[in-house]
């Protein structure tokens, strides 16, 4: 099979959860032939790779990685397919591997098709991806020579080598020469602000508390807001929330806000539409708490209480209370 | 969750505001064993109730609706669910004014007290955010209120709950209505099938679909209603109320606009009609707000943005106010903008509570449970009831074309005798082609083109010197012609085209017993007699009035107007005695009316029956021949002259028209309309109209049509009768005539339409000992005495004969006379016309 | 200041996804279109950008007929005038869009100038494709940023911020320039009633582009068969709360 390049992004030494997702998907892909894994500068991240797939890892050298730079970061990514005659290449469907992979694309004049979940290289190639946040699912053909792609975050399991056959044959790393030019460095991160103390992150929140339209108000917020203190959980809301002016988009859940995956998730006068449970579906629970028990939200949830969340959300407070005081 | 119920009482299907309020009453009535269904979630199941504007204006012209709308605002009132803000409606044009002062005679006569005129000041002062340069004045009804629907309903359930007679399942479809010998047996639900005795159709935009289930017909559109969300006012952010100030009805635009907390909703009626088929509804699940809630065709409600910007600049035209949230919202339209209330003709049992908005939802909802639990309402919805459709009235493609007619009128002023003009000409009676020939103005009962007057008459009305009318709107969908087609029927004869009465026959065994049973008069009457009789509720109330004429010993044919014939053939229907049948005969026969002085000579020309009066007196019916066909002819009338009424099979009615016409037409026969029939000629002869003067709020007694004596027999109403007659009248019917038509204001010569209040000197309203207000129940002109009368229910101090009063008409106060107290007619008073007993009388009228 | 935002009419859908038989399209019989939510926040970065410098503000879309709506929706925000590259409704591969684009950016720059900037959601609310300000950036031969949470321009450069795990990444793009934000990066107004009435009269320019081969083809789309839940309901109303605390208890968070 001929050669497949992935790229894996990382932070602080290790690779990124959805990159070894694209590990694993482009591992199948090559059916045994070679798997290229592209990392940048973390060189740190390179050596494990090969448990995941990796024959050979790529570790591009160059100060512009230290932080972000996507055309140059394409560049490389382009480079190495074509030194090794890629038929096919991968990255994470993150914002930054999107991005970087959308530009190499752009670079070679080839299709790119983000968001994959599956997968099958040919004549065309054909490929099944996400839209609306994972609530709908299309299948397309990709009429090019080298497939380039993102995988959907979460759409397939990463998996290790060893865990599927022999202990994995240790990935070769090897320096890849950046060869990039001043156009390549015009965009790249100049500064980096870091985040205000304090505060969860929703993202990474284990209980995330969250309210909807139901809510009625920003002051409505307040059951919502001590709820969540007394599980130490992050406030989310939906997006009516937002566009009503009720809080801020940052704890927005959904498809165009942050996509979660709390250990439970606590979705008060929320109904549910699309375009939140995008942004909810990697919760390992969901308690849902609204008037209508027929919401579409009662067919993601684990748990429901049905009634009204002002009167229900302090009553949950004060058996917590009471739990502890007993 | 209990288990769905395999039997019900009473399942009802829908849990709107109908639905809810008809499941409480029932349950108030003393009803158990209901199940109340919809396929949507509670509270809001998604339906119309849900995305109503929820506010309630108190003052229609009609009758029906304010007593319905006031009924509704006082049970809202009473949980505590209403919210009174007071209510403008603001005339930009002089036009609308009018309608305006024309409306302080509707609120006068259904006693909305503190409803006045305003002016542009008074209105700035009311609503400081409206340019009150634009306009011209105001009507304020301080009592105007928003409500909260969705609460009302819950409560609704909540108390019949508690009362153990309440079962409700929400999320619950139904798929289908089974029925057993044209009754109602049983509801289909995606939860199972629950046998039941009555099931009630509270379905509101999708009724008409449910009631195909069953084969029955509930005819209304779904139409779109545009309102928008802006917000937030900077205004109402300092409002202390969630609503402070008045509802604004911008008439002439036909929007309005009101506070909704911090934002203010625009809804408008201004945009094209937009219908829709209830089969286009999606599911809740498919929609993407509510299944009612279709997305917003910004397109449609842009051009009327300007109008509201006009009004409201200071909030609208502020920057910071976006839209945030606006809808295609559904409503029901019926074919003629009434409700849609009762029993289905179609399937005993199955009830229909639709096209009912949330003005009307809790007093329509208690209207129909009385009338399941007792037979009848207590608010008379005659004009709401559903049995009063012909058949075409039931098509899904008339009812779109006059809903699509009907909706940009939803704010509009409309003449009380304005005429659809979709779909028409529908039903054309054998006559029609002579009728268009020779110019008739055709007005439309009950699909039937009638011709109003001819033009081809107009020269009579130089020979008669009949004035025209100055004002446009008194001489709107009326013409000088009709006054002089009555003077000429008076002093020849005239020949009327009647083909749109409903005809049916009881025959059988039970023949009698069964029509005993609904007339209030002896119906056991020889063989050839016609009675006139009137037609009663339980409670006492008039139904109807009609002729029944007996045709043999078993047989009997009912005669009553066109369109309240259906509604009359139900209630004949619903009381056959064992062994009798109905038989519609409406399209069977045609009816021709032959009446005036030379009418006997006119009928005598061509027939060898001797028509004199010792051979065929008045009140009597047999077969005539006339040329070469055999006639029905029934001595009786409605215009208080010498004629008949001739009765021949609809495709030889132009035949025996032709022949009269021949034989007429030297003897001065005039073709007529029925603006004589209607109105001129009953008139003068205080001849009562069902729908006018006759309707459930007044009695015989008081209408002064109680006969000598009670049958012995027993009939529907009987015991009321008896209760009424046992007790001095607190109102009686009288016939006044107008003393000076000149208006106060400008001089000009006005002309009442009827349901104007009677006043006193000072224009105080005149009440009556029941709380009724007296008004003119019908007006129109007198032409033989050259006068204009109008009829009115007086209490007794006022009901005396040469006594001065007022009729208030556009705000304004024109003197009256009581003419006449009683059914004494101002014309002919002793009818000596009607039983004239030698042929032609030739008195020429005064 | 001369800004040009890419917007998309997407189908509002809200609970449940349906679709037209053939399996190509969204069932749009029951619902309503939108400006995407990442391409409204563009429209209102564009439009406080000229309320603040002056200068142009033009909208385009690529899309059918009914397109207009969401372009006249734009305009009622504030943009200035609209450009309507009129599809019959098929969808478009971001390559091909990508060239409809171009070819309506170079004629109306040769017309009246070249946009500082073009702004573009991260990607349609629809397809997803996370590309056409990348390819458009590359065939223009202009800096191009994406998934912009903050945006502020000073002297010709933009300052771009992105949000990453601990804070913000800033980028410092020299005008002309391609950027892509985020849902976030700003509130967007309600269209207000004069904006919705001057809309009626700004200028939207037409032209039907030829649709060229699509590269990625889509085939067809499906409704993932997610196994819906059967919640447990714990209660109804506050009586259901000490059920409540024992399932956050079973769940180790308390």
């Amino acid at each position: 099979m001929p050669p497949v390049v992935v790229l894996v992004t990382t932070a602080s030494g290790a690779a990124d959860e959805v990159s070894l997702q694209a590990l694993t998907l482009g591992r199948r892909i090559a059916a045994g032939g070679p798997v290229h894994a592209l990392v940048l500068a973390d060189e740190a991240a390179a050596a494990g790779l090969g448990d995941w797939g990796a024959t050979e890892v790529h570790v591009a050298r160059h100060a512009a990685f230290t932080r972000a730079a996507p055309d140059a970061a394409a560049r490389v990514l382009g480079d190495l397919a074509d030194q090794v005659g890629a038929a096919a290449v991968l990255g994470p469907g993150t914002e930054a591997g999107n991005t970087i992979l959308a530009r190499v694309a752009a670079r070679a004049g080839l299709p790119f098709a983000a968001n994959c979940t599956a997968l099958t290289l040919g004549a065309p190639t054909t490929l099944t991806r996400s839209r609306w946040g994972g609530s709908l699912l299309e299948e397309a053909a990709l009429h090019a020579d080298r497939a380039i792609v993102t995988t959907a975050p979460h759409a397939i399991a990463a998996e290790p080598v060893s865990g599927v056959a022999a202990p994995a044959p240790a990935a070769t790393v090897t320096p890849f020469d950046a060869r990039l030019d001043e156009a390549d460095l015009a965009v790249r991160v100049v500064d980096r602000v870091p985040a205000a103390a304090g505060g969860l992150s929703l993202a990474e929140a284990k209980v995330v508390v969250s309210g909807g339209r139901g809510v009625g108000s920003a002051e409505g917020f307040r059951p919502v807001e001590e709820l969540a203190g007394l599980l130490g959980a992050a406030v989310g809301c939906s997006r009516a929330v937002t566009i009503s002016g009720w809080r801020s988009h940052t704890d927005q859940v959904g498809q165009t806000g942050t996509k979660i995956a709390p250990n439970l998730y606590i979705a008060a006068g929320i109904s549910g539409a699309t375009q939140h449970l995008a942004g909810a579906r990697g919760a390992k629970k969901i308690l849902a708490i609204n008037k209508d028990a027929e919401a579409p939200i009662m067919a993601a949830a684990d748990y429901a209480v049905i009634g009204d969340l002002h009167a229900i959300l302090p009553a949950i407070s004060a058996e917590i209370r009471r739990a502890r005081g007993a | 969750m209990a288990t769905f119920p395999s039997r019900a009482k009473v399942v009802i299907i829908g849990a709107g505001i109908v639905g809810n309020s008809v499941a409480y009453h029932l349950a108030n009535l003393g009803w158990r064993d209901l199940l109340l269904i919809d396929k949507g979630p509670l509270p809001n199941p998604g339906g119309s109730t849900g995305h109503a504007s929820n506010f309630i204006y108190l003052v229609d012209h009609n009758k029906e609706m304010t007593a319905l709308t006031v009924e509704s605002a006082n049970q809202y009132k009473a949980w505590d669910v209403y919210t009174t803000c007071g209510g403008l409606e603001v005339a930009r044009t002089e036009t609308r004014m009018n309608e305006l002062r024309r409306r302080m005679d509707s609120a006068k006569n259904w006693a909305i007290d503190d409803a006045r005129l305003v002016t542009p000041a008074e209105i700035a002062g009311l609503v400081p955010y409206v340019d009150a340069s634009i306009l011209v004045g105001g009507f304020y009804t301080p009592g105007v209120g928003v409500v909260d629907s969705l609460r009302f309903g819950t409560l609704c359930r909540e108390k019949a709950e508690a009362m153990g007679a309440l079962t409700v399942f929400a999320n619950t479809e139904v798929l289908g209505i089974g029925v057993e010998d044209e009754r109602v047996a049983n509801v289909r639900t995606s939860r199972g099938t629950v046998e039941a005795e009555y099931v009630v159709i509270a379905c509101g935009v999708w009724s008409p679909k449910v009631a195909e289930m069953a084969g029955s017909h509930i005819p209304l559109t779904p139409t779109v209603h545009q309102m928008a969300d802006y917000g937030p006012v900077p205004l109402f952010e300092r409002s202390s109320k969630a609503i402070e100030y008045p509802i604004v009805r911008d008439m002439d635009v036909l929007m309005y606009e009101r506070q909704d907390g911090v934002g203010i909703e625009v809804g408008s009626y201004a945009h094209r009609s937009i219908l829709h088929d209830p089969e286009d509804i999606p599911s809740n699940e498919a929609a993407a707000l509510s299944p009612t809630e279709f997305p917003f065709t910004q397109a449609d409600f842009d051009p009327q943005l300007e109008d509201a910007l006009e009004l409201m600049p200071s909030i609208l035209g502020d920057e910071r106010v976006g839209q945030k949230y606006a809808i295609n919202g559904l409503i029901a339209l019926t074919p003629d903008g009434m409700p849609l209330l009762g029993e289905t003709p179609e399937v005993r049992g199955l009830w229909s509570a639709a096209a009912v908005w949330v003005k009307e939802g809790p007093a329509a909802g208690k209207c129909v449970a009385e009338w399941m639990v007792h037979g009848e309402p207590s608010i008379d919805v005659g004009q709401s009831d559903i049995s009063r459709f012909h058949g075409h009235q039931k098509t899904r493609q008339h009812t779109k074309r006059r809903a699509f007619e009907a909706f940009p009128k939803t704010y509009g002023i409309v003449h009380p005798a304005e005429q659809y003009l979709s779909d028409r000409p529908l039903r054309k009676s054998p006559m029609y082609d002579w009728q268009v020939a020779h110019e008739a103005e055709f007005f439309e009962v009950a699909g039937w083109e009638r011709p109003q007057w001819y033009r081809s008459n107009a020269a009579l009305v130089a020979k008669y010197g009949v004035q025209a009318r100055p004002n446009e709107w008194d001489a709107r969908w009326w013409s000088p012609i009709i006054n002089a087609e009555h003077l000429a029927m008076r002093e020849a004869a005239g020949i009327f085209d009647l083909s749109a009465f409903a005809l049916f026959d009881i025959v059988g065994p039970g023949a009698l017993e069964s029509v005993q049973k609904v007339a209030l008069r002896q119906m056991d009457v020889a063989v050839g007699k016609v009675v006139y009789t009137p037609v009663l509720s339980e409670a006492g109330g008039f139904k109807s009035d009609l002729t029944i004429m007996r045709l043999g010993r078993d047989h009997f044919r009912v005669v009553t107007g066109g369109a309240h014939g259906m509604a009359d053939l139900k209630w004949f229907r619903d009381n056959l005695a064992p062994g009798a049948s109905l038989v519609d005969q409406t399209i069977a026969y045609t009816t021709i009316g032959l009446w005036g002085p030379r009418a006997r000579d006119i009928a005598q020309a061509i027939t060898r029956a001797d028509m004199s009066n010792e051979a065929f007196p008045f009140g009597t019916c047999r077969i005539v021949e006339m040329g070469s066909q055999l006639v029905l002819a029934s001595r009786i009338s409605y215009v208080g002259d010498l004629g008949w009424e001739l009765y021949v099979p609809m495709e030889q009615g132009q035949r025996l028209w032709d022949e009269l016409w021949a034989a007429g037409e030297p003897m001065g026969l005039t073709a007529c309309g029925i603006g004589v029939y209607g109105t001129t000629g009953r008139l003068e002869k205080g001849y009562r109209a069902y729908g006018m003067e006759l309707d459930g709020d007044y009695t015989i007694v008081e209408a002064g049509m109680a006969p000598a004596r009670i049958k012995a027999q027993d009939f529907v109403g009987r015991e009321a009768v008896l209760r009424q007659l046992a007790e001095p009248p607190v109102a009686l019917l009288c016939t006044l005539t107008v003393d000076d038509h000149a208006s106060p204001r400008t001089g000009e010569r006005r002309y009442m339409l009827g349901r104007q209040p009677i006043t006193t000197a000072a224009g105080a309203p005149i009440t009556d000992a029941k709380g009724r207000r007296s008004y003119a129940t019908s007006a129109g002109a007198s032409p033989s005495t050259g006068k204009h009368v109008l009829f009115a229910y007086l209490p007794p101090d006022h009901a005396v004969e040469g006594s001065h009063l007022f009729v208030q008409y556009f705000d304004e106060l024109y003197p009256v006379t009581v003419a006449v107290v009683g059914a004494r007619p101002l014309f002919d008073p002793d009818n000596l016309r009607v039983r004239a007993a030698s042929p032609a009388q030739g008195a020429v009228p005064a | 200041m001369k800004v040009l935002v890419g917007i998309k009419s997407v189908p509002a859908v809200a609970g449940r996804i349906a679709l037209t038989p053939d399996g190509r399209a969204i069932d749009t019989k029951h619902l309503g279109f939108a400006i995407g939510p990442h391409e409204e926040c563009a429209v209102e970065q564009a439009v406080r950008l000229i309320e603040a410098d002056g200068g142009e503000a033009v909208v385009v879309t690529l899309g059918p007929a009914s397109a207009l709506e969401q372009l006249r929706d734009a305009l009622a925000l504030g943009m200035t005038r609209a450009i309507h590259l009129v599809t019959d409704g098929q969808e478009w591969d971001p390559e091909s869009t990508t060239e409809a684009l171009l070819a309506a950016i170079e004629a109306d720059e040769a017309e009246s100038g070249a946009f500082d900037l073009i702004l573009l959601g991260n990607e349609a609310g629809d397809s997803a494709d996370y590309q056409v300000a990348v390819r458009l950036g590359r065939a223009l031969g202009r800096p191009t940023i994406t998934a912009l949470k903050g945006l502020s321009i000073a002297g010709g450069v933009a300052r771009c911020e992105q949000e990453v795990e601990g804070g913000r990444d800033v980028y410092e793009l020299t005008l002309p320039a391609v950027a892509a934000v985020l849902e976030g990066i700003n509130l967007p107004r309600f269209p207000s009633v004069p904006g919705r009435l001057r809309a009626k009269t700004k200028p939207v320019a037409t032209s039907e582009p030829a649709r060229p081969a699509q590269r990625l083809e889509m085939l067809r789309l499906v409704v993932p068969q997610g196994a819906a839940k059967q919640a447990q309901v714990l209660g109804h109303g506050p009586e259901a709360a000490p059920a409540v605390v024992g399932v956050l208890r079973s769940l180790g968070v308390l």
